[in-house]
């Protein structure tokens, strides 16, 4: 199925959100999830089942003290 | 100090400088600053993680979350449901319940959405965030931003990154007087007379990024900036003399020859 992950295209035989985290090598304690416009708490990762045209948003920290322009959302 | 540290909510502040994480050149530089700087906050922001590039480091492989208190910000949002939404991210990424909330309302000026940003306070404030609002040096929106839940309000000195010091001292002063949560000056400073000013004058704490990631030497920056604070926080607790337009003599007169 074909999905969107942080703005590419992304096309996955996997069910499970966590698969896909771990194809990317993201480690989930690093990281926030966002499905849909929907924060995915830590817990529920494992959980969380996606289907095609799914949204899919993967945000870490980054320096930062004011404005960053840069690798915004959308 | 240390029976003078901020305490918020309930969390001990160890240091009363904060400090930003960008515009360093590499995470080593961001480090070794923060260590120079004495901080135990620093601001982070959020932001898309690199999928493509699987060695791609981490800032808090760097920045030891439990050495460092982690203070997530919503720069770039120009909007109450971009606020919101990288709020919720920053909280969901486990690091803390408190948002540095930045609300812009222009691109040049960086001067907040103040409207936009009361919006803001109100709801995380509800959601149990700990919201430590970006705002004008403007006496009643500080006051409407404490009582729409804010847990402390940060008032900016100058523009961001401006460095063009404490503009308004007096506006700062009427928000001290006003205030019942802690004050911190965000954005503005450009040395450090003018992290003092700001201690001085009884502000909490100050934030500072620019003025040190900017310096040509960015590690001695961060040092003057951690004795600034200490030395506006200690003569603002001392009590400054009254300013009187003549001269007092501080030798006696007494026993002078003639």
């Amino acid at each position: 199925m074909m999905i969107k992950v942080n703005g590419e295209d992304y096309i996955t035989d996997k069910l499970f959100l966590s698969e896909i985290l771990s194809d990317m090598g993201v480690i989930p304690e690093r990281v926030a999830v966002e499905l849909n416009l929907k924060v995915i708490k830590r817990a529920d990762i494992s959980e969380q089942i996606l289907k095609e045209g799914d949204i899919v948003e993967i945000v870490n920290f980054v320096g930062g003290g004011n404005l960053m322009t840069i690798n915004l959302l959308n | 100090m240390q029976d003078d540290n901020l305490i918020i909510r309930g969390i001990d502040f160890k240091s009363r400088l904060w400090v930003g994480t960008g515009k360093y050149k590499d995470f080593e530089e961001t480090a070794r600053v923060i260590e120079a700087s004495g901080a135990d906050v620093v601001t982070v922001a959020v932001r898309r993680v690199n999928i493509t590039d699987r060695k791609s480091v981490n800032l808090l492989d760097y920045i030891d979350p439990k050495k460092y208190k982690i203070l997530p910000n919503t720069a770039g949002c120009y909007t109450v449901e971009d606020a919101l939404r990288y709020s919720r991210l920053a909280r969901e990424a486990g690091v803390s319940d408190m948002i540095k909330l930045e609300v812009i309302g222009d691109e040049k000026t960086l001067f907040p959405d103040n409207i936009g940003l009361l919006k803001a306070t109100e709801i995380l404030a509800k959601e149990g965030f700990i919201v430590f609002p970006y705002t004008n040096d403007d006496p009643i929106i500080a006051k409407k931003l404490e009582d729409a839940g804010a847990a402390a309000v940060m008032p900016l000195g100058a523009p961001i990154g401006s460095g063009l010091g404490i503009r308004n001292p007096y506006n700062i002063k009427i928000i001290l007087e006003a205030a019942k949560v802690p004050i911190i000056v965000d954005a503005g400073v450009g040395t450090a007379s003018d992290a003092t000013i700001a201690m001085e004058l009884g502000c909490d704490a100050v934030l500072i990024n620019t003025a040190i990631a900017g310096a040509k030497n960015p590690i001695s920056m961060a040092e003057a900036m951690k004795y600034a604070v200490i030395s506006g926080r200690l003569a603002y607790k001392a009590g400054r003399i009254s300013k009187k337009l003549y001269a007092t003599a501080s030798s006696p007169l007494e026993g002078m020859l003639l």
